[in-house]
């Protein structure tokens, strides 16, 4: 299951993780981003050893949205090591976002 | 193999599925997996479709169709249709998951997709201040200076919608007056948040990680001037989605699938199209929603044929 972050976790969830983190910026408002949920959590079960899947609230957590300048959502930023490694930003159907991650997972 | 697969879930497609439903042709309805819904889901307030006198959201306008599409059978699936196969009897579909559908007949709603600006840094800054919903991304730019490109209903919207946050709105046009509607127009031009820039186009987006302003063109002198900004967000109409039938139905000039005079019949027998992929003129909700129901009707007509 997808976690959730807060600024306070989000050191220990995202930055000092062992896995490649993918996190996704999102609200309850945006229409988007309610639809790419579900499908980030289906790719988060499926390479549950590769990958882990982060999610952010916007609307709670407005300093991290902040801090990494979003500025439209659905944004997935991907971490690994504590750096961003890939970005990507839409809603996009399932084989797409695969396709983003591909050489990662 | 079924009776009629639907490709689209805006007004056009669920009033296509809620007439075919009610008929008994038990339509499935291929819907999208990421925008189920069309348009409609990125608006706010609907103050025009009949029947709703106090206004609705858009979304819940969708959800309701939905339901009632469901309501009477509709089986509506959240996949992408990423081929068709038109000629002959039996017509194939398939999907972003893998998954091949047979039917009797086909009817396309697919709509119409945001047109580009077509500049060089455009799709580079897009999510880093270049936007094409304002309710998704508007959040973003509280007490920000922002623009919105464009003249018709959708761009009065946005710039109007977009004051909730920002402190500024440029509205940036390439004409000196409007084709949206004279209500819209009105809203906007009232609103002290907005100043409209007429006879303008920007030229180029500049910025290196993020949006940080725009060179401005004057349509009429050719004249050219910087306008600092932290968003822009592009409402300059839309094209025709043709993709999936390109090269097997015909097209009109301008790219829209070819209809028969008033019906949804394309130039493949059992194949029809309504909504914003048949429609250069109108693209309103309420002529989907019409167009929609004339093609189940076309549909149910050629099946009991």
């Amino acid at each position: 299951m997808s976690k959730n972050a807060t600024a306070a976790s989000f050191t220990e969830d995202v930055i000092n993780s062992d896995k490649i983190v993918l996190v996704d910026f999102w609200a309850e408002w945006c229409g988007p981003c309610r639809m790419v949920s579900p499908i980030l959590d289906e790719i988060g079960a499926e390479y549950a050893d590769k990958l882990e899947i982060v999610k952010v609230n916007v609307d709670e957590e407005p300093h991290l949205a902040a801090e990494y300048q979003i500025t439209g959502i659905p944004a997935m930023k991907v971490f690994q090591n504590g750096k961003i490694i890939r970005e990507m930003v839409g809603a996009k159907p399932k084989p797409a976002l695969l396709a983003d991650l591909e050489g990662l997972i | 193999m079924r009776e009629v697969i639907i490709v689209g879930s805006g007004p056009a497609g669920y009033t296509a599925a809620i007439y075919t439903a009610r008929a008994g042709l038990k339509p499935l309805m291929i819907a999208s997996s990421v925008e189920p819904g069309g348009e409609l889901m990125k608006t706010t307030e609907v103050e025009n479709f009949p029947g709703f006198p106090n206004g609705l959201m858009g979304p819940d306008l969708m959800y309701a169709m939905q339901e009632q599409a469901e309501r009477f059978g509709t089986e509506v699936l959240m996949d992408d249709v990423i081929e068709v196969e038109l000629d002959g009897d039996v017509k194939k579909v398939k999907t972003g998951s893998g998954e091949t559908y047979e039917a009797r007949s086909v009817i396309l709603a697919t709509g119409a997709a945001y047109r580009e600006l077509g500049l060089p840094r455009e799709k580079e800054l897009s999510g880093h201040g270049v936007s094409w919903c304002a309710t998704c991304d508007g959040f973003f730019f509280r007490e920000k200076t922002i623009a919105v490109v464009g003249g018709g209903d959708s761009a009065m919207e946005e710039a109007t919608f977009l004051t909730r946050f920002a402190d500024k709105v440029y509205l940036i046009h390439r004409r000196d007056s409007f084709k949206a509607s004279k209500t819209m127009v009105d809203r906007v031009l009232q609103n002290p948040k907005i100043e409209v820039l007429y006879n303008s186009a920007v030229a180029e987006i500049k910025g290196e990680t993020k949006v940080e302003g725009v060179v401005l063109e004057n349509t009429v002198d050719g004249s050219k001037r910087d306008l600092e900004l932290s968003g822009l967000f592009i409402a300059i109409g839309s094209d025709p989605r043709v993709g999936l039938v390109q090269g097997k139905l015909e097209l009109s000039e301008d790219h829209f699938i070819k209809v028969d005079g008033r019906s949804s019949k394309t130039s493949i027998p059992g194949v029809f199209a309504c909504g914003d992929v048949i429609d250069p003129t109108y693209r309103q909700a309420i002529t989907a929603a019409g167009s929609g129901c004339v093609a189940a009707l076309d549909a149910e007509h050629y099946l009991t044929a």
